[in-house]
């Protein structure tokens, strides 16, 4: 197979209750397409905290994978606030996330830590006030 | 033991998807925070929380857990409900505690996978 599937989508800022809807359509399309269980898992996990990054932190944003044999590309980019040291953000427990978030059982510190641990390449891309890329993949 | 098994140690009330209450449980995790879940969790198929937000769904559909049980009386809403059962998870609430809950389901042999996270 020499085929590459992408698949792109917008996530609203507005609305957390439908914060990992496109994580759970990638999920499910993974499924679908026979892809190792373990890999589809990594997958759903560290594009899930990325989504639910999106929304709580940066009003939203846009999601792009591309799925090919060899292996899982994802992109989140946003037009947020960037974020102001990540060495620090990519440490277990630090977050800056409000007690609003904490209390809907988020913003442990563990998203960013997470999403590198599930991946096998991770890049992030951002500057204050401008927003942040971030680039994952996932080896098959 | 089988996820019937769990509503009756538990006293507990099954919300939502009943046709898979013969599903066998190995391994069980309590937590209120999905960043914890996501995290540590591996290989738990029932997952014990006292948080009630759509995002307790989201997260048992992307960690394969086949069963969620609302402790201190909980209750799902109908949007949640649908978004579980969409998703073959199974709902229930008991009216025990977090650590009475995960206290007699661990007394009756379930347990947590790993002892320590790594």
């Amino acid at each position: 197979m020499c085929m590459t599937m992408k698949l792109h989508f917008d996530v609203s800022g507005e609305d957390f209750t439908r914060a990992g809807e496109a994580s759970g359509k990638v999920k499910s399309k993974l499924k679908q397409l026979g892809i190792a269980p373990d890999a589809v898992r990594r997958v759903a996990i560290a594009l899930y905290e990325g989504e639910i990054n999106l929304v709580i932190h940066a009003g939203g944003g846009e999601i792009d994978v591309e799925i090919s044999p060899e292996n899982i590309k994802m992109t989140l980019s946003d037009k947020g606030p960037g974020i102001a040291d990540v060495e620090k953000a990519m440490t277990e427990g630090f977050s800056t996330a409000t007690e609003n978030i904490r209390s809907l059982g988020f913003g442990a510190g563990m998203g960013l830590p997470n999403m590198k641990k599930y991946s096998d390449e991770m890049k992030i891309d951002t500057k204050i006030g401008e927003g942040t890329t971030i680039f994952m993949q996932i080896n098959l | 033991m089988t996820i019937r098994d769990i509503t009756q140690i538990l006293s507990a009330e099954v919300i939502c998807g009943e046709e898979h209450l013969e599903k066998e449980v190995h391994n069980a995790c309590g937590s209120d925070m999905m960043s914890d879940v996501l995290a540590f969790v591996k290989d738990q198929s029932l997952l014990i929380t006292g948080l009630c937000n759509p995002q307790v769904i989201r997260t048992a559909e992307m960690m394969d857990i086949i069963c969620i049980c609302f402790v201190r009386g909980k209750a799902p809403d109908e949007a949640m409900v649908e978004l579980a059962r969409e998703r073959g998870i199974v709902l229930m609430a008991t009216k025990m505690r977090m650590f009475t809950a995960c206290g007699v389901l661990y007394e009756k042999g379930l347990g947590g996978g790993t002892d320590q996270c790594v």
